[in-house]
């Protein structure tokens, strides 16, 4: 679902409406279901890396529905990607700061 | 001077000049919260200890929260979804559930923390209680700053679609594209504060 829906209201377009609502409520679902496995895996008290790697799957898996679906990335325009792909670049760029601490600041020296 | 390509598609780019201003908008977000999530990380593997999420914080208020945020991302897409099939009637009342969902949102977090604030467990408390209460509280005005917007949406704002109802439309897709990555960002916080 792009913006051209938004700029064309027809019928054949309610129609497709129509098929995408039905996505949205299945997404909604798996969205739940990932919740309650979310909070029933902690509930195990696994080791603290496997327990960060479970969370961060079902969290990927839930922002990926909420993305694709919800912000209709799946149909998107290519400049829309480049623009992630570029934050995307610079985002893991941020997150991998701290591992430089690791190694007392020698990468950065 | 009439603001262009609000509603035709730049041949250039194709799309709307609001399309890409809120996802370029959104770009600024993820750095935003990057940078704190950042910060976390850093401070986490940085400490000696670290307690459980779920020692200090209300887990059964955060996954009621998670599922009020992921409940207000459906009514949402779904107002969007009714001014697409020309509903002016339904997207009002999805509209509304969404304000109101988000309302419940804040209501749900304002216990939360004066349960907190009760126990004296306050921001400068520990490092833990510090990067909870700037990552919640950041995310929390996103929550109310949607909310603004949506509200305007419903209210006031809705005189557009008298005149304009596609660029109307346009409108509520964008402010829906940043009510769900709050939502996202919501997916991420609640395991990493919470349960970890």
């Amino acid at each position: 679902m792009t913006s051209d829906h938004a700029t064309d209201m027809t019928s054949d377009h309610a129609v497709d409406i129509d098929r995408h609502v039905r996505v949205y409520i299945t997404v909604f679902v798996a969205l739940m279901v990932l919740t309650i496995i979310t909070v029933a895996v902690s509930r195990f008290h696994l080791p603290v890396p496997i327990a960060v790697t479970v969370a961060l799957i079902v969290a990927i898996v839930k922002g990926s529905l909420v993305a694709c679906y919800f912000m209709h990335l799946i149909s998107e325009k290519k400049l829309i990607y480049a623009v992630l792909a570029l934050t995307a670049v610079f985002f893991a760029a941020l997150l991998a700061l701290p591992i430089f601490t690791y190694s007392d600041g020698y990468w950065i020296r | 001077m009439d603001i262009p390509y609000t509603v035709e598609l730049r041949r250039d780019t194709g799309l709307t000049n609001g399309k890409i201003g809120i996802w370029l908008f959104l770009a600024s977000e993820v750095m935003l919260f990057g940078a704190l999530f950042a910060s976390y990380i850093l401070i986490r593997t940085g400490a000696p200890s670290w307690p459980r999420g779920d020692t200090l914080l209300d887990v059964p208020l955060a996954t009621l929260n998670t599922i009020v945020l992921i409940a207000s991302s459906v009514t949402m897409v779904m107002a969007w979804a009714s001014l697409m099939r020309r509903r002016f009637g339904t997207f009002r009342i999805y509209m509304g559930g969404t304000i109101l969902l988000g309302l419940v949102f804040l209501v749900v977090k304002y216990f939360e923390y004066s349960h907190h604030l009760h126990l004296g467990e306050l921001p400068s408390t520990n490092n833990f209680l510090a990067i909870y209460f700037t990552l919640t509280g950041l995310h929390g005005l996103h929550v109310f700053g949607g909310m603004v917007v949506n509200a305007y949406f419903w209210g006031p704002g809705a005189k557009l679609w008298k005149t304009n109802p596609v660029w109307f439309t346009n409108r509520v897709e964008h402010s829906g594209l940043f009510w769900h990555f709050v939502d996202l960002v919501w997916i991420f916080l609640f395991p990493t504060l919470y349960l970890l």
